[in-house]
């Protein structure tokens, strides 16, 4: 750990976004435009079911009566939803069982990405499932965790083949109305990740997702939904990038978790899309809904995040606390460089009796960014003896950015202890000097510094993800003092 | 190029915010050379070490500074520091979350990569912390804290000597590194100094008293006044100052013709 930390400080030179480059391949893209008859024919694409079609059809419906959420922290530019494709797939053989199958760009962009699809290349331990602009590209070792009766595969597959899981967890735990880019990820989305463990397992490897957005003017609407069913274990990535455009692209996810009696799940994300260039111009708009719910006794979410790409980020990843004794968890780096804005933050809904939740949050701003935490703990009636801890740190660097937080703490249950701290501090000149002094550059230093501040929650991540996750880090604040 | 002098400073002009504070500062520093500067609080003895060390407190507004034949003005703060300038602060910073295994680790190996030199193993590494430790007489559980964070005044100085323990630089500038410690530290840190320095290892100590110098002896003390060096002298000026305070020197220096074209314009 300690060697590789200095191989990752010593081998970052610049601070260019380093996954910027196109993929060159054919791909499959239907007209820019959203309309019932999109909805139909992305379905159609997908051949679905009958079912899902009207959920999707429901979805886009009331998506057409509401209205974009307007209180972060935000200063969202108007989006023409209908100059947007919503469906573009590389073309390749439907349904590739074996990597031969696989189209060598698409496997040489996943290479080049550092995510090898090829297992004998892999990681052990770590299983992947690769999802390029619309559709699942491969899924990693799935004989292997088929074996344990472990499902990891693309969504669309799920839907196929196991419609009778899709059809009871899907929208319950983020509703099709929950919220405007959740109702539009509800009609839209293409593809993302399902995942399934049955009771009593704890999953030998980590399963990961790796979002990729290739296409132009497209948006990227996955779509995740993990069950770890009674007594189960399961600890799950996600890592995204993007091409360097001049253009904004949207993406709207959502992802759900469901949580059995004595389950426990980790989910840990690093979010690297592109975030624009230094004047603002480009980069994602990235409106996520996470949400978990811990819906037996004695079951424990944890959201893991270290948030540095988008050019807007606005996302608030969840635990609904109803088993008792439950557990929710949130540890949250979001660094914000330039001309980035986040809004980001979590809400801890405590229903169930004895249930605890914590939240760490780290921001991290630079530039001219404006970086908010919004967060909720809500402790409902029967929650006897619920608790919560929050700790909110904003870390400043310069003076021209902005650093905010917006915690709401709501108690109807006069036994819970709720308790918030929050810092501000600033990387001081002083400190930067005192390290040059002892050889070390400036943006080693900042690497020094913003690593250590945020130790807390890079410590959550598994090994491999912790140590890009300091890179990245690093890399996001390149060029930000001096 | 070869010279005798490891550092040379000319006729050096320095002021912070339009007021000068260094104001026409000559010394030469041979390798292996001991200096003592000592003045009365604002004479601009950190400024000295600022300017030497990079620091951008203050601006050059006239003057040269060469250190082993280069111009040292030229060069960044971490590249004056890779090239063995080593500066013990008066008032060393906290760095929080840093942890010193980090903070020590991440220089030696800038500065051996400056050198040509592989990273050391974390092994090595560690056997170097543990060796150089024992040489300043540094408490164990000080480098497993965060960069001087939360440290007592005395804890800092240490945790300096021993950086410098650490980094064996060429020249050693120690800024008050005596202040704020009590008898036993202040020999403890003398001695360090005294052990760490190799023969060719030149120092520069700026110090209000003489105590520090009956520990580290210098070759050569001088008097830094009010942007100058007024006086220089043996290690028999250091003991004059003691006795006799500043007031003598301050008279000396306000009779001086310079003084016309300065002060009283
Ligand atoms: N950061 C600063 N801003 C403004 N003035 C300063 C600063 N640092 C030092 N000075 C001024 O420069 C002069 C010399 O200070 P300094 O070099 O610290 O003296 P010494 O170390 O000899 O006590 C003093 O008048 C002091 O007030
Ligand atoms: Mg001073």
């Amino acid at each position: 750990m300690e060697n590789n930390q200095d191989k990752l400080l010593g081998e970052v030179t610049s601070g260019e976004y380093k996954y910027g480059f196109v993929t060159d391949i054919e791909t499959d893209v239907i007209p820019k435009g959203l309309s019932e008859d999109v909805v139909r024919l992305i379905s159609a694409k997908k051949e679905e079911p009958e079912w899902l079609l009207e959920f999707r059809l429901k979805a886009f419906r009331r998506w057409q009566t509401m209205k974009m959420p307007e209180w972060a922290h935000l200063n969202i530019p108007e989006i023409d939803y209908q100059d947007i494709i919503y469906y573009a797939a590389p073309k390749q053989k439907k349904g590739p069982d074996s990597l031969s199958d696989v189209d060598p760009e698409l496997l040489k962009t996943f290479d080049k990405l550092g995510i090898p699809l090829e297992e004998q290349k892999r990681l052990t331990g770590v299983a992947v499932d690769a999802v390029m602009d619309s559709v699942s590209v491969k899924t990693t070792f799935r004989e292997t965790l088929a074996e344990m009766g472990i499902i990891f595969c693309s969504f669309s597959e799920a839907v196929k083949e196991h419609p009778t899981l899709v059809q009871k967890y899907l929208a319950s735990v983020v509703p099709y109305s929950d919220n405007f880019f959740a109702a539009l990820n509800s009609a839209v989305f293409s593809d993302g990740s399902f995942c399934y463990i049955p009771k009593g397992v704890r999953c030998p490897m980590e399963l990961s997702t790796y979002f990729r957005i290739n296409a132009s003017n497209t948006g990227q609407f996955e779509r995740t939904l993990l069950i770890a069913d009674e007594e189960s274990y399961v600890s799950y990535l996600e890592g995204c990038t993007a091409p360097m455009r001049d253009e904004n692209q949207l993406h709207a996810a959502v992802v759900e978790i469901v949580a059995e009696r004595g389950a426990e799940v980790k989910y840990s994300t690093v979010q690297n899309w592109y975030p624009g260039d230094k004047e603002g111009k480009g980069g994602i708009f990235n409106f996520v809904t996470k949400r978990g719910i811990c819906k037996g006794d004695d079951s424990r979410i944890s959201w893991t995040q270290v948030e540095t790409g988008s050019a807007i980020t606005w996302k608030y990843p969840s635990c609904i606390l109803r088993g008792n004794n439950s557990v929710g968890e949130f540890y949250s780096v979001a660094v914000t460089n330039n001309r980035q804005q986040a809004d980001t933050g979590t809400k801890m809904i405590h229903i169930g009796s004895n249930t605890k939740s914590t939240i760490v949050s780290k921001g991290i701003s630079a530039g001219f960014s404006q970086n908010s935490y919004r967060g909720l703990v809500k402790v409902l009636g029967k929650a006897e003896g619920a608790r919560n801890f929050s700790q909110c740190d904003s870390l400043l660097l310069g003076d021209r950015c902005g650093a905010h937080t917006f915690p709401y703490i709501e108690v109807d249950n006069p036994s819970a202890i709720v308790e918030h701290e929050a810092t501000t501090s600033r990387i001081g000149e002083d400190q930067i000097f005192y390290c040059n002094q002892r050889g070390i550059s400036t943006e080693d230093a900042i690497g020094l510094i913003v690593n250590g501040y945020a130790r807390e929650v890079i410590n959550k991540l598994p090994m491999e993800f912790a140590v890009e996750a300091q890179k990245l880090l690093q890399i996001s604040l390149e060029g930000s003092v001096g | 190029m070869q010279t005798d002098f490891l550092l040379q400073i000319k006729d050096l002009k320095a002021s912070i915010d339009n007021k000068e504070i260094l104001k026409g500062l000559n010394l030469e520093v041979k390798h292996g050379e001991i200096h003592a500067i000592m003045g009365p609080n604002g004479s601009g003895k950190s400024t000295l070490a600022n300017v030497l060390t990079g620091r951008e407190i203050a601006t050059v507004t006239a003057g040269t500074v060469t250190y082993e034949g280069k111009n040292l003005l030229e060069m960044s703060p971490e590249e004056r520091a890779r090239e063995g300038i080593f500066l013990s602060f008066q008032y060393p910073i906290e760095i929080p979350g840093v942890s010193m295994v980090n903070f020590m680790k991440t220089a030696i190996n800038e500065q051996r990569k400056y050198r040509g030199l592989e990273p050391l193993s974390a092994s090595d590494f560690l056997r170097l912390m543990r060796e150089k430790k024992e040489l300043v007489e540094i408490d164990s559980a000080l480098t497993n804290r965060s960069v001087n964070e939360g440290f007592s005044g005395g804890e800092k100085k240490k945790n300096e000597i021993f950086q410098m323990a650490m980094l064996e630089p060429r020249l050693a500038l120690l800024d008050e590194t005596d202040s704020g410690l009590d008898i036993d530290a202040l020999r403890i840190v003398a001695n360090g100094v005294n052990k760490i320095r190799r023969p060719d290892t030149s120092v520069i100590v700026i110090t209000h008293y003489q105590r520090l110098l009956d520990y580290i002896v210098p070759d050569y003390v001088h008097v830094l006044y009010d942007g100058r060096i007024v006086r220089s002298a043996g290690p028999e000026l250091a003991l004059e100052l003691e006795e006799r305070g500043y007031d003598w020197i301050r008279k000396d220096a306000d009779l001086s013709e310079e003084t016309w074209t300065t002060d009283r314009k």
